[in-house]
């Protein structure tokens, strides 16, 4: 069974919503990403989506552009994201980790290269945003025998057609991209969210995430309400970039932000 | 004598998801795949309806001012001691260039659609012009993206797209050019796509863009093979035309694409030289990846990310290329070369010079090739050469570099 499936049983055996926070791997430079990981971990974040930097990542807002640049003027790359991910798992054989990037860096390595260097590191699921199912069949191949969750994006835009041909290409979570723009800009519309969200579930048991447009504890705590997994990306990489040139700052500065998102979901879901 | 756009080509690619062999495609995030699908499934009811080939045509002869000429570059041909060079000449378009066959192709497209937005790219400039001078034409808000970088090296372009009524947006992330315009009209598109639509200005981005832009230039090449049947009598022996992204060359190309005696020659950007890191050849030395919507040839480093390019013409300064060019290139129906940005120069001045035309930078790639092509044939064989726009754009350029200040 897959790191993240297990997750989410044991999540859901203690009545309990997945908190994924996003950081940009070598952000603002290579030796911070490791630490943050485990500082994450330790604040209460169950499963680690980590960004590869792309130079033209076209679905993110100002904050994780910006983030990449951060990372690519040390030159970040796939392969030392993936070796990031292997130093993670010499203390932590648990928390799942998830690649988000895009898809020309994969390109480049090569399908079943980044296959098993990625099974090697450790990861747990990729998910790749400029990768539609339609052109996604040959990585699947590649990934799924090696256990490593093939994870898609949902968004208000889609067909109910669609929304079945991507959870049937999902594996461990599908994550519902909760408003139309780019990442970091727009805040959440709950009672929205929860009809599409119904809507999602009638076609699928996978876990649903729910990210874009988190900013902050109380809009995790609404979306723990009604999504399996709160994704929270933009907040935390705001507070990554603020302490770029302080960046002993950066651990706990994240680290508070995931603690008290933690315990405003885990307030509105477990008795007192 | 006119072609009309009723004559649009069925060749048969892309297939049914916009592929080209392994090229195009569609790799978006999932937001844009509906709007990407409801602009093909308009794109796909309008482009066989005659009611709408008609409005089109009309556009193309009143407002365009189609069918631009082809004209025998009588003394140019004579100098050069080889074949005869016919230039197309679509210098002579509104606004000075071919981008207008699109734009205003697109724009109707829109307005059918109900669209009261749209917004473009634009490097250089010449699709941002293009693209305002449709919207200020069709009454729609328009916003065009645009790297900072780029802003200050076309400031009239600037100054003539906002005198249109556009808004101009300096985009400041990543090189803050061309490539870092399209990914910032993409978040455009994804945050507004309900009254929006996106106006590429090249043969790339994710279907239906690389066939519909196709489509709309094809009346290049259409026009061009009926005016030398009717002025020569028979075929040219080859084509030549420039390659940013594309959308000229494809353009004079495609309606030639079955005539197998003809050659075709689509010019790159070699910038400083192919032996520098300073060009823009993307099909003679980049290699195959993902960016902006499609697979296709890229310039990138090692690791995958995009690189700069450099031109000293904006409008090739592209790190892409449209995904039928990257197909004609491994089917080997087409040749890719690249010319520096002094041959270009030279070509500029020569024609200005020897015919009287001054050409686009852009252009200028294609007539230099065409200069060392001509002599390597017989004075009975025919060049075409895609005149794709007007030099008045590149005089501030041209003479900065001659140390005069205009």
């Amino acid at each position: 069974m897959s790191r993240i499936k297990s997750c989410f049983d044991a999540l859901r055996r203690d009545k309990r919503k997945a908190l994924i926070p996003y950081v940009t791997a070598g952000d603002p430079q290579p030796d911070v990403t490791v630490p943050l990981m485990h500082a994450m971990v330790a604040a209460g974040a169950d499963i680690i989506e980590l960004g590869v930097p792309f130079s033209d990542p076209m679905a993110e807002g100002p904050t994780i552009q910006q983030a990449c640049e951060r990372a690519l003027k040390h030159h970040v790359s796939l392969r030392n994201v993936l070796a990031m991910v292997r130093e993670f798992r010499t203390r932590n054989d648990h928390t799942p980790v998830v690649l988000m990037g895009y898809l020309n860096p994969v390109e480049v390595m090569g399908y079943a290269e980044f296959a098993r260097a990625a099974d090697e590191a450790g990861v747990d699921g990729v998910l790749t945003v400029d990768l539609p199912p339609e052109e996604a069949q040959a990585l699947v191949t590649e990934l799924r025998p090696r256990n490593i969750d093939t994870i898609f994006l949902l968004a208000p835009t889609s067909s109910a057609e669609r929304i079945a041909r991507i959870c049937a290409m999902s594996s461990g979570f599908v994550y519902y991209v909760s408003l139309k723009g780019v990442t970091g800009v727009a805040s959440i519309d709950v009672s929205t969210l929860a009809a599409k969200l119904q809507q999602i579930r009638a076609l699928t048991d996978l876990p649903i995430g729910v990210g874009f447009g988190i900013k902050d504890a109380a809009s995790a705590a609404q979306v723990a309400a009604v999504a399996d997994a709160v994704v929270v990306g933009s907040a935390l990489v705001k507070k990554v970039g603020e302490f770029a040139g302080q960046p002993e700052k950066i651990e706990k500065a994240v680290a508070s932000l995931v603690k008290e998102m933690r315990i405003a979901m885990d307030g509105v879901l477990l008795p007192k | 004598m006119s072609v009309s756009a009723k004559q649009i080509n069925t060749n048969s690619l892309p297939d049914a998801n916009g592929h080209f062999g392994p090229y195009g495609g569609r790799f978006i995030p999932e937001t844009l795949m509906g709007p990407v699908e409801e602009l093909r499934q308009a794109y796909e009811d309008l482009r066989n309806d005659p009611a709408f080939l008609a409005e089109l045509d009309r556009d193309l002869a009143q407002f365009v001012g189609r069918p631009s000429p082809l004209y025998h570059a009588e003394r140019w041909s004579k100098q050069l001691g080889g074949a005869q060079i016919y230039l197309k000449r679509e210098d002579l378009n509104h606004t000075g260039a071919h981008k207008i066959n699109n734009t205003v192709g697109q724009a109707l497209l829109a307005r059918h659609m109900g669209k009261t937005r749209v917004i473009a790219e634009t490097g250089a400039g010449q699709h941002g012009v293009a693209s305002a001078t449709v919207a200020a034409r069709f009454g729609m808000e328009c916003v065009v993206y645009m790297g900072s970088e780029d802003i200050k090296r076309q400031a009239i372009n600037v100054y003539r797209m906002k005198l249109l009524g556009a808004e101009v947006v300096p985009v400041e992330s990543g090189s803050k050019t061309l490539k870092d315009a399209l990914n910032e009209a993409m978040r455009d598109w994804v945050t507004n796509i309900d009254n929006t639509f996106y106006i590429i200005g090249t043969v790339a981005g994710p279907h239906p863009y690389p066939m519909m832009v196709r489509d709309f230039q094809a009346i290049i090449g259409r026009e061009a093979r009926a005016q030398i049947l009717d002025q020569a009598g028979r075929l040219p022996d080859a084509l030549v035309a420039c390659v940013g992204g594309g959308s000229n060359a494809i353009g004079l190309f495609h309606p030639f694409l079955n005539d197998a005696g003809v050659a075709m020659y689509g010019v790159e950007a070699a910038g400083e030289g192919l032996e520098t890191e300073r060009h823009a050849a993307t099909l003679c030395k980049g290699r195959p990846g993902v960016l902006h919507g499609n697979r296709t040839y890229l310039i990138e480093d090692a690791d995958g990310q995009i690189i700069e390019t450099h031109s000293i013409s904006a409008g090739l300064d592209y790190p892409g290329v449209g995904p039928e060019h990257a197909w004609l290139k491994d089917s080997g129906r087409a040749t890719y070369v690249a010319i520096t940005d002094d041959e270009a120069l030279a070509a500029f001045h020569a024609l200005t010079r020897t015919e009287g035309i001054m050409p686009a930078l852009e252009s200028s790639h294609a007539l230099a090739y065409a200069t060392k092509l001509a002599p390597t044939m017989d004075k009975d064989k025919i060049i075409i050469v895609n005149l794709s726009g007007r030099g008045d754009k590149d005089i501030h350029t041209v003479a900065a570099l001659q140390g005069i200040k205009v």
